[in-house]
């Protein structure tokens, strides 16, 4: 005869059964990464300097080292051959007395650009910055808004859903009067609505985000209270003297944070897609950052000049995260679903 | 409970709702959104110019008659003039959406017929390697950004190809719709074919599984019968929740395809109003919208029953 706490719980089993599953743990493991690299890129360890020029202006990708600044006059253009001397008009320039002195400037200037040459796997962008760099610091900024604004709505819904299903009534009534308003709306235009009252900027992205995104985590958690509530374990619950506060948060709320969970992940991928659209509508992340959106509105001109490499680099690592965090969560799901497995 | 009954008390349940809207629309733009009046001066300033544009505006009075004003606006259908172009706002509305449902109308058409036609055959061939491939294709073009089709579709069949015009839009309604619309429309219907195709097939799975299916194939009935004629009714029903829940987006159509192509359609007015902080115009949109959307749930319910006869109204 086993002992009681021999059997799993319902995480454990679940995680048994996740296991199982190649493509889950393939999932796992590459958006385990893109997280590792949000925290090197906050950390400071990658793409510190992503904003410097280290190449000349629409640097191919290439496995060499890349001098920056090598050819430049090619780059830019400019002729290469005059015809006739220079006209020298010193004498009546009034700025001669400057030109030795902004000379040193600029030779200090260029001094400090010459960094070391330096691998560009993903080329240089317009302004000779290294895409990889830019994809890396993109992605903490993406990645940032994704999390923070799913973390936020996932709240909001569940507190919301918890009292409309736990306590119904008036609570119950106001809060379904408040998601018919919301969701009477198509959400891009919500947001919109939302994001042309307020100030550009980070913060507001995020708080957008979250502040319109909450309705889905909302339906499922009220009908999930609305079971629950019922249920003989939180009757016994009740008898035992728990507060309404720690039967809805204490006991009714681990049977079903698999649903939070699910919604989370599935957020998460809705946002970082959502923060791409409204920052190439100018309507996202400030200027002086770089997300994948800005990234992604840049490359709309560089595709006419044969320019592809920021669009592989920033579309298809935001291609390959969202489909690992779709599949993830298709993969938690099945596996915290114990009837599909019967 | 007979249509006419029906229809009332979904009317009036719609009041509150509306009501709701339209105070969020209120708070949003007429106490966050801060003062009009500065908007409108510009750069300029005057305080006597601002004092009078206040005045105009109905801003220099109490919360509780800008309000009433809004109230009134809506009912009439008068939301006054735009503030940067000087339209009437009603008029801009009007002519925005003839170009949004030029694109918008073929893409719910030609999306729905291939992604039921497609849902059909995948689930007749479930589980087999091309079940598993279409799936997983749908999966990954799902994932990929918007944003990146109409970058990359622009670019290779407008510009690179020349099959298409890279953007514009002319007055004939025939001209648009057979020489600007088809990319636009293309690529949309591309984009949302995967995630339609995907839920489709679930609600086809579903159906399959049913004893009619076995009763029909135990009859004799032709595979092909089965799936036409028993298995594609019954799904009809979830599929045409989903169509109707798609249709108020038909209004707005798509932000994206609408600035890329430079369609001038609600979808751009929306973009081009947030930037220029037009807010007569996105309010008048976004009211109006969520009428649409409410009309548009109370056509589906209605539509179920014609569809289903066991559903009765309640």
């Amino acid at each position: 005869m086993t002992h009681a706490t021999d059997s799993a719980g319902p995480w454990a089993l679940a995680w048994r059964r996740f296991k199982q599953d190649r493509v889950a743990l393939v999932s796992l493991c590459i958006t385990a990464f893109f997280l590792l690299v949000m925290f090197a890129s906050y950390a400071g360890l990658l793409a510190r300097n992503w904003s410097a020029e280290v190449a000349p202006s629409y640097t191919a990708p290439t496995l060499q080292k890349v001098t920056p600044l090598a050819n430049t006059h090619e780059q830019v253009g400019l002729p290469q051959t005059f015809t006739d001397p220079p006209v020298d008009i010193s004498d009546i320039d009034p700025l001669t007395p400057h030109y030795q002195e902004w000379q040193q400037l600029t030779a200090q200037v260029a001094k400090a650009q010459a960094a070391q040459a330096t691998h560009l796997f993903f080329g240089a962008d317009k302004w000779g910055r290294d895409v990889l760099a830019k994809v890396i610091k993109g992605s903490e900024v993406s990645m940032t808004v994704g999390i923070v604004a799913a973390l936020l709505s996932v709240m909001i819904g569940a507190v919301l859903g918890a009292l409309a299903g736990y306590f119904g009534g008036v609570i119950d009534a106001c809060m379904e009067w408040l998601y018919n308003v919301l969701t009477s709306l198509p959400s891009i235009l919500l947001i919109l609505a939302v994001a042309a009252v307020f100030s550009r900027g980070f913060m507001t992205i995020i708080l957008i985000l979250g502040l319109t995104g909450w309705t889905g985590v909302y339906r499922l958690l009220r009908a999930e209270y609305l079971q629950h509530r019922e249920r003989t374990y939180v009757r016994a619950a009740e008898a035992l003297g728990a507060s309404h506060a720690s039967r809805m948060f204490r006991h009714i709320l681990p049977n079903v944070s698999h649903v939070l969970l699910v919604q989370f992940s599935m957020n998460v991928v809705g946002f970082i897609k959502a923060e791409v659209i409204l920052s190439f509508l100018g309507l996202g992340v400030p200027v002086d950052m770089v997300s994948w959106g800005t990234m992604l509105a840049e490359t709309q001109e560089e595709l006419v000049i044969g320019k592809w490499w920021q669009l592989l680099a920033a579309g298809g690592s935001m291609a390959i995260l969202v489909t690992a965090i779709s599949l993830f969560a298709d993969a938690v799901r099945d596996a915290l679903d114990p009837k599909l497995n019967e | 409970m007979n249509l006419s009954a029906f229809i009332i008390k979904r009317l009036m349940n719609m009041i509150p709702t509306l009501l709701g809207v339209m105070l969020l629309v209120f708070v949003l733009f007429n106490w966050v959104g801060g003062d009009p009046a500065y908007i409108l001066a510009g750069k300029i300033g005057d305080p006597k110019q601002i004092a009078n544009i206040r005045h105009q505006l109905g801003v220099d009075r109490s919360y509780w008659i800008q309000l009433w004003i809004f109230f009134k606006q809506v009912c009439t259908f008068d939301f006054g003039r735009s503030w940067s172009t000087g339209e009437l706002v009603s008029d801009v509305l009007l002519s925005r959406v003839g170009p949004t449902l030029t694109i918008m109308v073929p893409v719910l058409i030609l999306e729905t017929l291939l992604a039921t036609l497609f849902a059909l055959w995948v689930s007749y061939v479930r589980g087999s390697l091309t079940d598993r491939v279409v799936m997983v294709i749908c999966t990954v073009a799902m994932s990929i950004s918007f944003l990146v089709y109409i970058i990359v579709f622009q670019w290779l069949f407008g510009y690179r190809l020349g099959w298409f015009p890279v953007q514009g839009w002319a007055d004939g309604f025939l001209t648009n719709l057979t020489r600007y619309a088809p990319l636009p429309v293309m690529l949309a219907v591309f984009v949302s074919l995967s995630p339609s195709l995907r839920l489709y097939r679930s609600f086809v799975l579903e159906e399959m599984n049913h004893d009619y299916v076995r009763t029909a194939r135990a009859k004799g009935i032709s595979e092909r019968a089965i799936m036409l004629k028993h298995v594609l009714r019954n799904a009809a029903i979830p599929i045409l929740t989903n169509v109707g829940m798609a249709l108020p987006g038909l209004f707005v159509g798509s932000f994206l395809l609408e600035v890329f192509f430079s369609i001038p359609g609600l979808g751009r007015e929306v973009v081009e109003s947030v930037n220029r902080s037009d807010f007569p115009v996105i309010k008048a949109i976004t009211v109006y919208l969520a009428i649409l959307t409410m009309l548009a749930n109370l056509l589906v319910d209605v539509l179920y029953r014609w569809v289903d006869p066991r559903v009765t109204f309640k």
